[in-house]
């Protein structure tokens, strides 16, 4: 575990506030700033996109146009100008993949800075890790294994050249063009972002990792990532974020699309470190995510887990359409919100086959003057006869300053099935402090492994390695917050 | 130079003086016992000791090894190796106790600038003191102090002590809640941590702790201040008498 504990050294040389706060100096390729359907046609042509897929893309402009804002989460930030934001931008120099040397040693720094050591990530931690930096994946590996298993693991970007069937079959199939504002513009100018394809009957023997990074300035990101199980298999992702400090406000609209044949088991991570804004709120990424997974066949499991430390704002709410017979849907969350952070996050769970099983572990912890909502809707259709959901949200407030909130939406259509709703709200007591202060912690250390024992029923669903950085990334995001 | 040393403690909550002058000396190798009826101010004695918020010094001092303690934090304190085992364990939801033992220990150790136990090289560690206390791996194995039961939160009270391996520990009422097999399980771990080079203060209501514990030196703590101290008799005559005899004649 010589990658982890390097990772957890790299961590301990915190700086001050936000550790992260740099910028990598590479010339970026920008498109003009702001949207409009020239932008729409610059980014596909770009990409050198087929015809379809620019089709595809305008449709998903247009619908936008007609959209609004959603205004319904527990989320107060000023009005987006979408034409002060560049949609596009590219390292200019793209290195070929075949081995990491070629990579803009440029890049290879910031990567070391952020505490990725990529040599002994590949060579010790059997992570296979498509390098997204900015809009544009810069290095891919393991992909030779992959391939031996028929596994498919690339940008996006590439997907499109290479698999243009699956690609076209899939994209939009979870998350249609105009599902909601967010996912719409994303479907308008999605850059990059992951594509990964498990054939029939394959076990994926690593797991697969995605480190995403915001880089240039006033860039909005907008990685796509859409992941195919087909029927027997399985596959665990990684996604883990950090972004550099930045004084503007950076949006962030990603969309996810899982889909799970029969009994094909997906399994997806995220550790969510951007930049949450200083203590004021000033800065910060804004995180308007969407991720779904769907459930097409029996017996299929699609589970996400999520850590969220980071984003000024995060509005998110990974979700599984539970279509499939006997199909199980996972959503383990922990939501730290601190200083001026405002979270809005939770999940769907549509149960739509029969004997159809869902659980929700949500723990949310709140801090300085932060906001931490948790707002899930648990749908059991006529159909899904013999359905059962199980939902627990947790919240831990730290301080009297901030706020914790449960808006849990319950729409049972069937007799058959039953619901559990459970929700508790906690403070750490001074008594627990003390006593671990009596052991000879520090506070921090103290509020750390409180708080990490908090949530530790969703940290165990998280791969060994990012499990050691998250519980870091608790402790050093809730920094300050006590005593 | 004592171990500790407790000059004229006087200390308010919420105003009314609950110290009213209490001075101690514990040197090397002793075993003191502070004895009061309830209400005599043993536990903010301990609190006040291990630096608890709330608790500081109107006036007075306290010297651990000649080093003042006031101006120091609880952590601080602990890390200089004062240990409080607790009278109420507080419960640690999903924290592991092995992790826990591990995290103050190291911490502990890198105060004493020595090395810091590994993962595997701690396991080895805590299973072997784990098991003089009876303390079965599957405890560790759980939360601190969750669902433990009276006698599982005294036992690993005491190998936290027998881990950290304080200077001076102050066992804050750790006969309470115990049956007479447990007693003796704990009683027998403190008493395997005597040595010369440290000290123990064992604050209690009951005498019964210290035919277990033998003291050196046995204090009777009354209103916030120590009106009588002695010998391990002066604990025996507490039992015969009660607290009455010895306050009204004081």
């Amino acid at each position: 575990m010589v990658a982890t504990q390097e990772t957890i050294d790299k961590v301990k040389e915190v700086s001050q506030s936000y550790k992260y706060g740099f910028v990598t100096n590479l010339e970026a390729e920008k498109a003009p700033l702001g949207l409009n359907e020239d932008i729409v046609k610059f980014i596909s042509k770009k990409k050198k996109e087929p015809n379809w897929l620019l089709e595809w893309r305008l449709k998903a402009y247009k619908k936008w146009l007609t959209m609004k804002q959603p205004k319904w989460a527990m989320v107060d930030f000023p009005e987006i100008n979408f034409q002060d934001i560049y949609f596009y931008s590219a390292p200019k120099t793209k290195p070929k993949l075949n081995s990491l040397d070629e990579v803009d040693p440029e890049l290879l720094k910031t990567y070391e800075k952020l505490g990725i050591p990529i040599k002994e990530q590949e060579m010790l931690a059997g992570v296979a890790v498509d390098y997204v930096f900015d809009s544009v994946s810069v290095a891919t590996t393991f992909r030779e294994k992959l391939e031996k298993e028929g596994i498919i693991f690339c940008p996006i970007s590439e997907a499109v050249h290479n698999y243009p069937e699956l690609v076209k079959k899939y994209i939009g199939s979870v998350i249609p063009v105009g599902d909601n504002y967010y996912a719409a513009l994303n479907s308008a100018v999605f850059t990059d972002g992951s594509f990964v394809y498990i054939p029939k009957g394959v076990r994926c023997p690593m797991e697969l990792s995605t480190y995403f990074r915001i880089n240039e300035q006033n860039s909005g990101q907008f990685e796509r990532t859409l992941i195919i199980a087909e029927d027997d298999s399985y596959v665990s992702y990684l996604e883990g974020c950090t972004a550099p400090q930045r004084d503007e406000n950076q949006l962030h609209a990603a969309v996810v699309e899982l889909i799970a044949m029969d009994n094909a088991e997906i399994k997806y991570s995220t550790v969510q470190n951007w930049y949450p804004g200083d203590k004021d709120g000033k800065g910060g990424i804004y995180n308007f995510v969407t991720k779904r997974g769907n459930c097409l066949g029996k017996r299929s499991k699609i589970s996400w887990t999520q850590v969220e430390t980071g984003s000024a704002i995060t509005w998110k709410y990974p979700s599984c359409v539970l279509r499939g017979d006997e199909s199980v849907g996972e959503f383990y969350s922990v939501a730290v919100a601190n200083n001026a952070q405002q979270a809005d996050t939770g999940t769907k769970m549509i149960h739509i086959g029969k004997n159809t099983k869902s659980t929700i572990i949500s723990k949310g912890i709140s801090a300085g003057k932060a906001q931490n909502t948790y707002r899930g809707q648990v749908q059991i259709q006529k159909s899904a006869s013999g359905s059962r959901n199980f939902t627990q949200c947790d919240s831990l407030l730290i301080g009297d300053k901030c706020g914790a909130h449960t808006v849990p939406y319950i729409n049972q259509f069937t007799p058959s099935a039953r619901v559990e709703h459970e929700a508790t709200t906690s403070k750490i007591s001074e008594d627990q402090l003390f006593y671990c202060l009596q052991r000879g912690l520090d506070t921090e250390q103290a509020t750390s492994l409180i708080v990490n024992g908090f949530c530790k029923e969703v940290m165990k669903e998280l791969p060994m390695e990012f499990a050691v950085e998250a519980q870091k990334l608790i402790g050093i995001s809730l920094e300050g917050s006590v005593g | 130079m004592s171990l500790l040393e407790i000059k004229n403690a006087h200390l308010k909550l919420d105003n009314k003086e609950i110290l009213k002058g209490v001075s101690l000396s514990v040197n090397k190798g002793e075993v003191h016992a502070i004895m009061g009826p309830n209400g005599s101010g043993k536990s903010t004695l301990s609190y006040m000791l291990a630096g608890r918020e709330g608790y500081e010094l109107e006036t007075g001092e306290i010297l651990l090894e000649g080093n003042p303690l006031n101006e120091m934090s609880a952590d601080e304190r602990a890390r200089s190796g004062l240990f409080l085992a607790f009278q109420y364990p507080v419960e640690l939801p999903g924290v592991g106790g092995m992790s826990f033992l591990r995290e103050a220990v190291n911490s502990r150790r890198k105060f004493l600038g020595e090395e810091e136990f590994d993962h595997l090289g701690f396991v080895k560690e805590a299973r072997k003191e784990a098991s003089k206390m009876f303390v079965k791996d599957e405890m560790l194995k759980r939360a601190v102090n969750v669902g433990f039961s009276g006698g599982e939160k005294k036992r690993f009270e005491i190998l936290q002590m027998a881990m950290l391996k304080p200077k001076v520990s102050i066992l804050d009422e750790t006969d309470s809640g115990l049956d007479v097999d447990a007693l003796k399980i704990v009683s027998e771990g403190v008493n395997a941590q005597r040595n010369k080079e440290n000290a123990i203060v064992v604050i209690t209501h009951y005498q019964r702790l210290l035919d277990y514990i033998v003291p050196d030196f046995v204090h009777i703590l009354s209103d916030g201040a120590i009106i009588k101290s002695g010998g391990p008799e002066l604990a025996l005559e507490v039992e015969k008498n009660g607290y009455a005899g010895l306050i009204n004649a004081a």
